[in-house]
C-alpha cells in the first residue's frame, strides 16, 4: 500500500535492506520467501527522521517465535541503517505471539524478557550461531557439489586456494548465488581472508579430514533444512487458500483479504 | 488391498491416519482455527490438484468418507487412528479416543485404536492409562511432547512422570509409543524438534517400541543416529511421503538416508489421513525408484518391492502382532462394501 507522493526510491531503499534479511533457519531472504506483507513510509518527514512501517507475516501462526523474533529485530536493525530512517516500526500478523513480539521488538526488550515462559533460558545468540554454521555448510556443499560436477576431484577441492575459488565462474544462477553468499561468509566469518588460504575449511577452521564423511554431514544438513524450506515455501503460499471444486479441475483461491502479496 | 500393476497383492497397514472435527462449531477459540487452517494448508500444499478437497469437508468429514477413502477408494487393509484431544482448542477434544473407537467398532479388524496421555497429569494420567487399557484394549499411545498444558510448553520423553507412565504401559502390555517429532504444528517450546529424549526412553524401555512419526524431520540425521543405535526405535513416513509428488528427488534423498541408516525393517508407511489420502500415496510409492545418484551417494540403496511390501505393511504389521496371512484371508471372504452400513 503505497501513497502517491511517495518516493519510489526510498522504497527501494527499504527493499534492499529487507533482501539483506535472512531466515535464519531456512538462509533465505525474507523477501523471496514473501515474507515481507506491507512496506509503508510516512512522507514528508524532517531531516533523519521519517518512520518506516514493515509489515510481515510467517506461514503459520505457530511458526517458531524465536525464529520470529530473529527475523522481527534484523527487519528493524536493516531498515534503521538508511540514514534517513528516524524509526522502524515492525509488525508481525497473525501469529500466536504477535501481539508479545510486536511490543518487544518495538521497546527494544530482550526476547529472554518476553518470551521467559515459552522459551526459557533460550540464548538468542547461541541460536543465531547454530543457524550461522547450518547456512555456512549448506552454501559450502552447493559450491562442491558444483565443482565436482565441473570435473575437479574432491583432493583438488580441499587443497584449493580462495584465490582459485574466486576466480571460477559457474554457469548454473543458483550455485553463482550461492557461490557468492558462500564467499561472502568466509569472509564474514574469517573463514578464509587472503587469496593463499584454503576455499574450503569446515566452519572450526581446520581442513576437510575424511571428504565422504564430511559431505554425508553436508547432505544431512541440507535435508533437514530443504525439508523446512519447501514446508515453508508452500504453507505461505497455502495459507488461506481454498480448494475451489467448482470446475472441472480444482483450483486453490485466496479466500482471506489481508492475504495480499 | 493394494494391486500392483503386475497383479501382486500388497497389504497395506497404514500407520497414521486420523478421523478429527476441526469444523467451525467445535473450534474452542483462534487456536482451533488456526490448528486445522495450517492442516488445511499442508493438504493443499502437497497434494496432486485433482486430490484437493474444499475445506468444510477436510474441516469435519464423514464416517462414510473415513472408510471410503481408506478401504473402499483407498488401497488400506487396516489404519492406526491415533487419537489427539487439544481440548484447549476444541470443545469436544479434535480426535479423542471415544469418536475414534466408535468408528473402530462398526468395521471390526480395520482399526487399531491408539490412546493418548500427558505424563504431566500425574496420577490422573496413570488412572487413564489402566482405563484406555480396560476400556478400548489399546496396543500402543501416541505422544505429542510439544503440547502445552497449563504452563507447561512441552516435556520430555525422559521426564520422571514420563517414565512412571512408559512403566504402566509396559506393565500393561501397550507396546507401541508413537511420538509425533516433526513440523511445528501446534505451540512449541524450544526443544520440540529435539529427539534426543527418545534416545534415553528407548534405552531404558528396551520392551517398548518406539515409533517416530515424520522421522524427527527436520533433524532427520539426529534421528537416524538414534534409530540406528537403538534397535527398538522405528521412523513413521507421515509428512516425508507427500514429497513424492510435488518433490520426488527431495523424497528419494530422505528415503535413501532412511534405508541407508536405518534400513527396510523399521520404516512405517503413514497417510496421516485426511491430511493426505492413501490412494495417491501407494501408487506413488509402489511406482517409485530412487535416483541412481542419490542411490550412488549412499551405498546403492534401492525401493525393491519386497522392501516397499515391508514399508507398507509388514512393518508395522508386526509390531502390533498382526497375523497377515490370516487377515488376507479373512478380508477377502468379507470383502468391504458401501453397503457396510
Amino acid at each position: 500500500m503505497t501513497a502517491p507522493h511517495l518516493d519510489d526510491a526510498q522504497l527501494n531503499q527499504v527493499w534492499a535492506r529487507l533482501d539483506l534479511v535472512m531466515d535464519p533457519e531456512l538462509d533465505e531472504p525474507v523477501t523471496d520467501m514473501g515474507f515481507i506483507e506491507a512496506v509503508s513510509i510516512n512522507w514528508p518527514q524532517a531531516q533523519n527522521s521519517s518512520t518506516v512501517h514493515i509489515s510481515f507475516r510467517l506461514p503459520t501462526y505457530w511458526c517458531s517465535p524465536n525464529f520470529a523474533f530473529l527475523m522481527a529485530a534484523d527487519i528493524k536493525r536493516q531498515v534503521e541503517i538508511l540514514p534517513w530512517v528516524g524509526q522502524a516500526v515492525v509488525t508481525l500478523q497473525d501469529h500466536m505471539a504477535a501481539d508479545e513480539m510486536n511490543a518487544a521488538i518495538n521497546s527494544g526488550a530482550s526476547f529472554g524478557t518476553v518470551f521467559e515462559g515459552l522459551h526459557p533460558g533460550e540464548n538468542l545468540e547461541a541460536l543465531r550461531e547454530k543457524f550461522d554454521i547450518k547456512a555456512f555448510q549448506r552454501r559450502q556443499e552447493v559450491v562442491i557439489k558444483a565443482l565436482i560436477a565441473m570435473g575437479f576431484l574432491p583432493a583438488e577441492i580441499t587443497a584449493m586456494p580462495r584465490g582459485l575459488l574466486d576466480a571460477i565462474a559457474l554457469d548454473d544462477p543458483e550455485n553463482a548465488r550461492q557461490k557468492a553468499r558462500y564467499l561472502a561468509i568466509l569472509s564474514d566469518k574469517q573463514l578464509a581472508l587472503t587469496a593463499a588460504d584454503p576455499a574450503f575449511p569446515t566452519w572450526q577452521g581446520t581442513p576437510i579430514a575424511d571428504y565422504p564423511l564430511y559431505m554425508g554431514l553436508l547432505r544431512s544438513v541440507r535435508i533437514n533444512m530443504e525439508f523446512s524450506g519447501s514446508l515453508c515455501r508452500g504453507l505461505k503460499q497455502s495459507r488461506y487458500q481454498q480448494a475451489d471444486l467448482s470446475g472441472p479441475v480444482p483450483v486453490l483461491v485466496t479466500h482471506d483479504s489481508h492475504a495480499c502479496r | 488391498m493394494y494391486v500392483t500393476p503386475e497383479g501382486k497383492e500388497i497389504f497395506v497397514l497404514d500407520g497414521h491416519t486420523h478421523f478429527w472435527d476441526g469444523s467451525p462449531e467445535n473450534q474452542k477459540n483462534i487456536h482451533g482455527k488456526q490448528f486445522i487452517e495450517c492442516f488445511y494448508a499442508y493438504h493443499t500444499n502437497l497434494s496432486p490438484k485433482d486430490q484437493l478437497w474444499a475445506k468444510a469437508k477436510f474441516e469435519k468429514y464423514t464416517e462414510a468418507d473415513l472408510y471410503n477413502d481408506l478401504f473402499i477408494d483407498g488401497p488400506d487393509d487396516m489404519a492406526i487412528l491415533n487419537s489427539t484431544y487439544l481440548k484447549d482448542f476444541y470443545k469436544n477434544g479434535f480426535n479423542t479416543i471415544e469418536r475414534n473407537a466408535t468408528v473402530a467398532k462398526k468395521y471390526p479388524n480395520r482399526f487399531i485404536v491408539n490412546g493418548s496421555f500427558d505424563p504431566r497429569d500425574g496420577e490422573k494420567a496413570l488412572e487413564y492409562i489402566h482405563f484406555m487399557k480396560e476400556t478400548y484394549d489399546i496396543k500402543g499411545v501416541k505422544m505429542y511432547t510439544a503440547e502445552w498444558n497449563g504452563n507447561s510448553k512441552g516435556w520430555k520423553l525422559n521426564d520422571p512422570a514420563a517414565y512412571k507412565c512408559f512403566e504402566l504401559c509396559d506393565k500393561l502390555g501397550i507396546k507401541n509409543i508413537h511420538v509425533h517429532k516433526g513440523p511445528t504444528i501446534i505451540p512449541l517450546n524450544k526443544d520440540a524438534f529435539d529427539v534426543h529424549d527418545v534416545d534415553y526412553a528407548a534405552t531404558d524401555f528396551q520392551n517398548l517400541n518406539w515409533i517416530i512419526e515424520h522421522c524427527g524431520l527436520p533433524r532427520l540425521d539426529d534421528f537416524c543416529w538414534i534409530a540406528t543405535q537403538e534397535t527398538n526405535v522405528y521412523g513413521g513416513l507421515a509428512v516425508a511421503l507427500p514429497f513424492i509428488h510435488s518433490r520426488p528427488r527431495y523424497f528419494g534423498e530422505v528415503i535413501a538416508e532412511l534405508l541407508w541408516w536405518i534400513g527396510p525393517e523399521k520404516i512405517l508407511f503413514g497417510s496421516d489421513y485426511a491430511i493426505w489420502t492413501p490412494k495417491w500415496l501407494v501408487e506413488k510409492l509402489w511406482a517409485y525408484q530412487i535416483p541412481e545418484d542419490i542411490s550412488a551417494e549412499r551405498g546403492g540403496v534401492q525401493l525393491t518391492d519386497e522392501i516397499k511390501e515391508k514399508i507398507l505393511g509388514l512393518n508395522a504389521a508386526r509390531l502390533y502382532n498382526i497375523d497377515v496371512a490370516a487377515r488376507k484371508a479373512e478380508f477377502s471372504a468379507h470383502p468391504m462394501s458401501i453397503a457396510a452400513e
